[in-house]
C-alpha cells in the first residue's frame, strides 16, 4: 500500500489530525501574540525590563520540548488536558520570536520620526497607535511567522503526551516501522508550515510600510 | 483696549545648566547658567558650532528635555507649571531630519495636530489645503507619500506640519541644513516672506553664519555651553571680538 492510497483510505482521520494539529498552533500562536506583543511594547517603555523579560523568554527557548511538556503535566487545570498542556507549551516557545521581534521593530522606528512626533505634542499612546506600531507591523508580523512555523514543527511532538494532531502518525510509524505511516503525518505538517510561511509572509509584505 | 503690544518676552531662559546624568565621563555638563529671551514676533537665531549647545537648548523650549538647574519661561509662566502637552502644541517644531511620518500622507502629516486636536474633517483640509499653498507647494501633493517627495518638498512639507495648528512659537532645528544650495536659498527666502507675513516667535538653530545673518532678528552666538553675546545682525558684523570674528574669517569669502 503506497502513501497516496493509505491517506485516501484513512481521509477522514488525516483530516481531523490536520484540524486538530491547526488547533494547537492556532490557539497558542494567538495566546502567544496576546502576550508577546505587549510584551515587547512593555520592554520598550521600561528598559529595566529588558534583559529579564527577554532573558526569561530565552531560557524557556532552550527547554527541550518533551520535557516542558512533562514540566507541565502537574499544573493545575491545565495538566488535565493533554491539548492544554500542548497549547501552552507552544505558545511559551512562540513567545521569544513575538517579544523580540516588537521590541526590535518599535526601537527600529527612525529616531527623528519619533522626536518629531514628541515635539509636536502627542502623547505615549498617539505614538505608540499611530506611528511606533504601525511602522513596526512588519516586523512583528516576521515574528509571528517565524514563531507560526516552528509551532507547526513542533505541534507534532504534542502527540506524545496525547494531545493529538498530525504527529499521531508519525510516533504511530515509528512503532510501527512504518514509512508510508509517517510521512501520512509528515507530509501534511510540511504544507501546513509552507502554507504558513507563504500567506504570512504576504501579510507582512503588504504591512510593511514603503 | 489692546493698542500696546505685549512686550513681556515670549520665552526666557533663567540661569538654565542642562547636564547629562551618568557616571564618571558620562555626566557632563551641555549649558552653563544660560540667560537668554527671545521677544515675540522676532526670529533668534542660535549660532555655533557642533557640540555648542544649540539643539539642547531648543529641547529644552519644548520639554523634550529638562533643565537640571534654572527655569524656563514661555508666556511668563514657567514651563515646569505647563501641560507639557499643552505646551508642545503650541511650539512648532521642524528638525533637519524632517521627520515625516512615512506611512502618512502628506495631508495626514500636516493635519496631524489639527487632527488629535479633534478639529472637524473639513476644517482640517481646508487647512491642509492653505497651508501647502503657503509653503508654495500644490494643494495636488496632499495626497502623496513623503518618499514620493525631494528633499526640498519634504522639507516644505514638514514647515506646513510645524504651522499647522497656528502655533505662536515655532522651533527650528538647521532646517534647510540638508539641503542643497540652491534649495536652501529658496526655503530661506521663503521663510524671510512668511515670517513677514506671519510674525512667529522663531528660535532658529544653524551652524552657517550667513543664514543666521540673513534671518535672524538677533544672533545668540553660542559656544561650549554658553552664549557669549546676543547680537543684531549688524552688530554681529562690526563686532571686533575674537569669537565672531572667527565666524566672519571661516565664511570670509562668501559673504
Amino acid at each position: 500500500m503506497n502513501l497516496y492510497q493509505f491517506m485516501l483510505q484513512n481521509h477522514t482521520e488525516v483530516l481531523e489530525l490536520t484540524l486538530e494539529h491547526l488547533w494547537l498552533v492556532g490557539i497558542s500562536t494567538i495566546l502567544a501574540v496576546l502576550i508577546g506583543i505587549p510584551l515587547g511594547i512593555l520592554i520598550t517603555r521600561y528598559p529595566a525590563l529588558n534583559k529579564p523579560v527577554l532573558g526569561g523568554a530565552n531560557i524557556i527557548q532552550t527547554i527541550p520540548s518533551l520535557a516542558l511538556f512533562g514540566f507541565l503535566l502537574p499544573a493545575p487545570w491545565i495538566g488535565e488536558r493533554a491539548d492544554r498542556i500542548a497549547i501552552l507549551a507552544l505558545a511559551l516557545y512562540a513567545l521569544l520570536p513575538m517579544i523580540r521581534n516588537t521590541y526590535v521593530g518599535i526601537k527600529g522606528v527612525d529616531r527623528a520620526v519619533i522626536e518629531a512626533g514628541r515635539g509636536m505634542g502627542m502623547t505615549d499612546r498617539q505614538l505608540l497607535f499611530q506611528v511606533e506600531l504601525p511602522l513596526a507591523l512588519g516586523v512583528i508580523i516576521a515574528g509571528v511567522r517565524v514563531a507560526t512555523v516552528i509551532s507547526v514543527g513542533l505541534a507534532t511532538i504534542a502527540a506524545a503526551i496525547g494531545a493529538g494532531g498530525l504527529g499521531e502518525y508519525i510516533f504511530r510509524g515509528l512503532a510501527m516501522v512504518n514509512n508510508q505511516v509517517i510521512l501520512a503525518g509528515a507530509i501534511p505538517a510540511a504544507v501546513m508550515a509552507l502554507l504558513a510561511d507563504i500567506s504570512l509572509g504576504w501579510v507582512e509584505k503588504r504591512l510593511s510600510p514603503n | 483696549m489692546s493698542d500696546s503690544p505685549d512686550t513681556r518676552p515670549a520665552i526666557e531662559f533663567r540661569n538654565v545648566s542642562y547636564r547629562l546624568h551618568g557616571n564618571g565621563d558620562a555626566a557632563r555638563a551641555l549649558l552653563h547658567d544660560l540667560n537668554l529671551e527671545v521677544q515675540r514676533g522676532e526670529t533668534l537665531v542660535l549660532l555655533g558650532r557642533s557640540g555648542s549647545g544649540k539643539t539642547t537648548t531648543l529641547k529644552l523650549i519644548n520639554r523634550l528635555l529638562t533643565p537640571s538647574k534654572g527655569e524656563l519661561l514661555v508666556d511668563s509662566r514657567p514651563i515646569s507649571e505647563w501641560d507639557v502637552i499643552r505646551l508642545r502644541r503650541m511650539i512648532g517644531y521642524v528638525i533637519q531630519d524632517v521627520g515625516l511620518f512615512p506611512h502618512f500622507t502628506v495631508e495626514r502629516n500636516i493635519g496631524l495636530v489639527p487632527k488629535i486636536e479633534k478639529w472637524h474633517t473639513n476644517r482640517i483640509s481646508k487647512r491642509v489645503d492653505e497651508l501647502l499653498q503657503l509653503v508654495g507647494l500644490d494643494p495636488e501633493i496632499a495626497s502623496r507619500y513623503p518618499r514620493e517627495l525631494s528633499g526640498g518638498q519634504r522639507q516644505r512639507v514638514g514647515v506646513a506640519r510645524a504651522l499647522a495648528a497656528d502655533p505662536p512659537i515655532l522651533l527650528m532645528d538647521e532646517p534647510f541644513g540638508a539641503l542643497d544650495p540652491i534649495t536652501r536659498a529658496e526655503l530661506q527666502r521663503e521663510f524671510l516672506n512668511l515670517q513677514k507675513r506671519l510674525r512667529k516667535t522663531v528660535v532658529f538653530v544653524t551652524h552657517d553664519l550667513r543664514e543666521a545673518l540673513l534671518l535672524g532678528t538677533r544672533i545668540a552666538l553660542m559656544e561650549a555651553g554658553r552664549v557669549i553675546a546676543v547680537q543684531t545682525p549688524e552688530q554681529f558684523l562690526a563686532s571686533t571680538e575674537p569669537l565672531p570674528s572667527a565666524y566672519k574669517d571661516a565664511f570670509g569669502t562668501v559673504l
